[in-house]
């Protein structure tokens, strides 16, 4: 057991640390999610930087690097309250997927566009009639000549109204049982019949949307695996989903946690500092003890996974507890401001930050898998408990 | 970074399992709470044989040690001797206590005044002559030796010459004792400074290994909980295929995965004398006490009327938890000088 860096991963934490703060240090924090094409400038900054794709293969536009410098680069990033890289689906789940099961021309043409920030992914698996059932989506694609033609409706999907592709999961078998009569295509989001609505979310912001697919013809080769493997290769998304989630979300919690330490130390609008409150400094502290417990895990989760190539299945709990966290240190936060909490547009409090990110928190327990699918992965998978479906 | 024990330390943690569930299976634990003394005597000259008592461990070899003997709790003044009593002795009394010949313990609260480990005392010492009143000594009764906090600093008093009191507590098997000094024959062991910065240690120590000691118990119950979901059937259905019963347990987990990182994390600043050690020892403590305790609850609500009986081993699970979320303070105790770090 040894909690040090070793020299070679000080010296990268080290070159990073100086790394931002040239360039990045003394942007400001904004309420919502900032203008993306700014966001997508700095994805771009980052890739030339060489801090983008770090445990990805170098053949592959990577470093090649372990899992433990990707956790040192997201623990840098939010100590320097700097914003990740825009192309989180393509990142953490279309580029690993691409890497599984993608052919040599999928993963010429496809990851290095993805690294670099200039081609945004999305994600097509949730269906307005199936969420957490991701199996019993009925968005259609029929083989006709050398395409697959492709029906149906996809929802919350972040990102789709910038993205250049779609991971897509689709029913390519109506007779097969549920899970084989799935393939999963790579669409491209300019194609003619592919339609992008926004929906408006409880911030006010539309960060998600729906996908409508009307008679959207796919080339044939855009499939990843074979017809019918829809299931399993969705399945190596998910993992890598909730495997690289982990440190991305204990550093966002300490930037986050940093942030109320901050807010609670000035006065609030009464003239009072929140820090006086007794009842508040013992929830800063359980946020801060909770985000600790986080980050340990997680780091207990790696030393699993450079062990034996697997996260370990501490790490399980990870997305499930952060989700509650965030819920409750932004409500804490917003507490602080009292009714001033409700002003919005110029007046309101610190931009709005802590208005967008409390509300935001609700989705927090809803997207990625409900605390509900996750508690029952969990307990069946983890624990062994009888399933109940 | 690397979290993993080593594999020297694996080992003992497997032998220490074994060795436990062997000697102590949940009916022989019940037995030796509901005693006299809530103390296995023999089990001591054991210990020494095993090495456990031995000042060449390290933290870490003890972290493994106080995690498994909260999986099994040890009826003996194990943690007492060497996480509160040890750190503050000679190396000559350290001999004596790896040769099982000499069991210790520490003694710090006093009456009508701030208990806590740092608090300040009115026991007082001179001439080499200790006085004083102290309350609530872990496992007081069984030890030989007593390191006593005084207002100038530390002593070593023999058993003899105290008088001790002993107090029946719910959690039979580590009960605590008043002990009172009357011009004891005392021997200084720390002074000053250094005495505040050794008790400071001390505290670090025990929070630490209570930590460790609140993980095995919550991962008990937690088992006792997912093997009782498996096999109780209700509704012609193993009731685990309820939601409302599989999310507890998965709760428990969850909370017990984030108590062992902090214990472990806790476990190394101590061991290698971290800048983050007293912070962590704090998060450790009060995040593993109360997992501990949440652990037991839901373990107890899970099995229904059986496990609300004093003949199912939970309770003693449940009571061992409540003792040690309750040492030198609840959680909020810790998180107020976490926040204090935090804050100030």
């Amino acid at each position: 057991m040894d909690f040090h860096d070793t020299p070679e991963e000080a010296a990268f934490r080290a070159e990073l640390r100086s790394w931002l703060s040239e360039h990045w240090a003394g942007r400001p924090l904004e309420g919502g999610r900032g203008d993306f094409d700014t966001m997508r400038r700095w994805g771009g900054e980052l890739y030339d930087a060489g801090y983008v794709g770090l445990t990805w293969p170098s053949e592959f536009g990577g470093r090649g690097l372990s899992p433990t410098y990707q956790a040192i680069y997201l623990e840098e990033m939010s100590r320097a309250n700097a914003p990740g890289h825009p192309g989180v689906i393509g990142l953490n789940m279309a580029g690993p997927t691409i890497i599984a099961w993608g052919t040599d021309e999928q993963k010429q043409r496809y990851l290095k566009p993805l690294l670099t920030g200039e081609e945004i992914w999305c994600q097509g698996f949730s269906e307005p009639g199936s969420g957490s059932d991701l199996a019993a989506g009925r968005t259609s694609a029929v083989l006709d000549g050398d395409h697959w033609v492709v029906n149906g409706q996809k929802v919350w999907s972040s990102y789709a109204h910038v993205a250049e592709f779609c991971i897509l999961v689709v029913r390519t078998d109506p007779e097969a049982p549920k899970h084989a009569g799935l393939s999963y295509l790579i669409v491209d989001m300019h194609a003619p019949g592919v339609t992008v609505r926004p929906l408006v979310q409880i911030t006010g912001d539309p960060e998600f949307n729906e996908i409508f697919f009307d008679d959207v013809r796919v080339p044939r080769s855009s499939i990843l695996g074979q017809p019918g493997d829809g299931w399993k290769v969705a399945m190596t998304t998910l993992l890598h989903e909730r495997g690289t989630l982990g440190f991305a979300l204990s550093s966002e919690l300490e930037r986050m946690v940093n942030q109320l330490i901050k807010l609670v130390k000035e006065p609030g609008p009464d003239g009072r500092r929140p820090a006086d409150d007794p009842v508040v400094r013992d929830a800063v502290a359980s946020e801060w003890i909770e985000m600790q417990s986080l980050r340990f895990t997680n780091y207990r989760s790696l030393t699993t996974l450079l062990e034996t190539g697997i996260p370990g299945p501490e790490g399980s709990g990870v997305k499930l507890a952060w989700s509650e966290a965030n819920q409750r240190l932004t409500a804490l936060a917003q507490s602080v401001f009292g009714l001033h909490a409700q002003i919005t547009g110029d007046e309101a409090p610190l931009n709005g930050f802590w208005q967008y990110w409390q509300l935001r928190s609700r989705g927090n327990t809803i997207e990625a898998g409900t605390s509900e699918i996750l508690r029952n992965i969990i307990a069946e998978r983890v624990l062994g408990l009888p399933k109940g479906r | 970074m690397d979290f993993a024990f080593s594999e020297e330390q694996e080992q003992l943690r497997g032998f220490a399992r074994e060795f436990l569930a062997s000697r102590y299976d949940d009916a022989r634990l019940a037995t030796i709470a509901d005693s006299a003394t809530g103390v296995d005597d023999d089990v001591w000259p054991r210990l020494a044989e095993m090495g456990w008592l031995d000042a060449e461990l390290t933290f870490l070899d003890q972290a493994v040690l106080f995690e498994e003997t909260g999986f099994r709790p040890l009826p003996a003044p194990y943690l007492s001797t060497v996480a509160l009593a040890a750190p503050a002795l000679d190396a000559e009394t350290g001999k004596r206590i790896a040769a099982g010949s000499l069991k210790a313990t520490l003694a710090w609260a006093e009456p009508g005044r701030p208990q806590g480990l740092l608090d300040p005392v009115g026991a007082s010492a001179s001439g080499g002559r200790l006085t004083g009143t102290k309350v609530l000594v872990p496992d007081g009764a069984s030890a030989d030796l007593f390191v006593v906090v005084a207002a100038d600093g530390l002593y070593a008093v023999d058993a003899a010459d105290a008088d001790v009191t002993a107090h029946a507590t719910i959690d039979g098997t580590r009960r605590v004792a008043d002990v009172r000094f009357d011009g004891a024959p005392a021997r200084a062991l720390a002074s000053g400074e250094e005495a505040r910065a050794l008790l400071g240690r001390i505290r670090d120590r025990a929070y630490a290994a209570l930590a460790l000691e609140g993980v095995g118990v919550a991962q008990r119950a937690l088992d006792l909980l997912v093997a009782y979901a498996k096999e109780r059937e209700q509704f012609g259905k193993p009731i685990g295929v309820y939601q409302a019963v599989s999310h507890k347990a998965s709760n428990v987990y969850v909370q017990l995965q984030e108590a062992r990182s902090l214990a472990y994390w806790a476990a190394w600043c101590v061991s290698a004398d971290d800048e983050m050690a007293r912070q962590a020892c704090l998060a450790a403590k009060a995040l593993a006490g109360s997992a501990a305790v949440f652990a037991c609850e839901n373990a107890i609500q899970g099995h229904g009327g059986i496990g609300f009986t004093w003949e199912h081993v939970l309770h003693r699970y449940y009571k061992r938890a409540q003792w040690l979320a309750a040492f030198d303070g609840p959680a909020r105790s810790q998180r107020a000088e976490v926040a204090a770090f935090l804050l100030d």
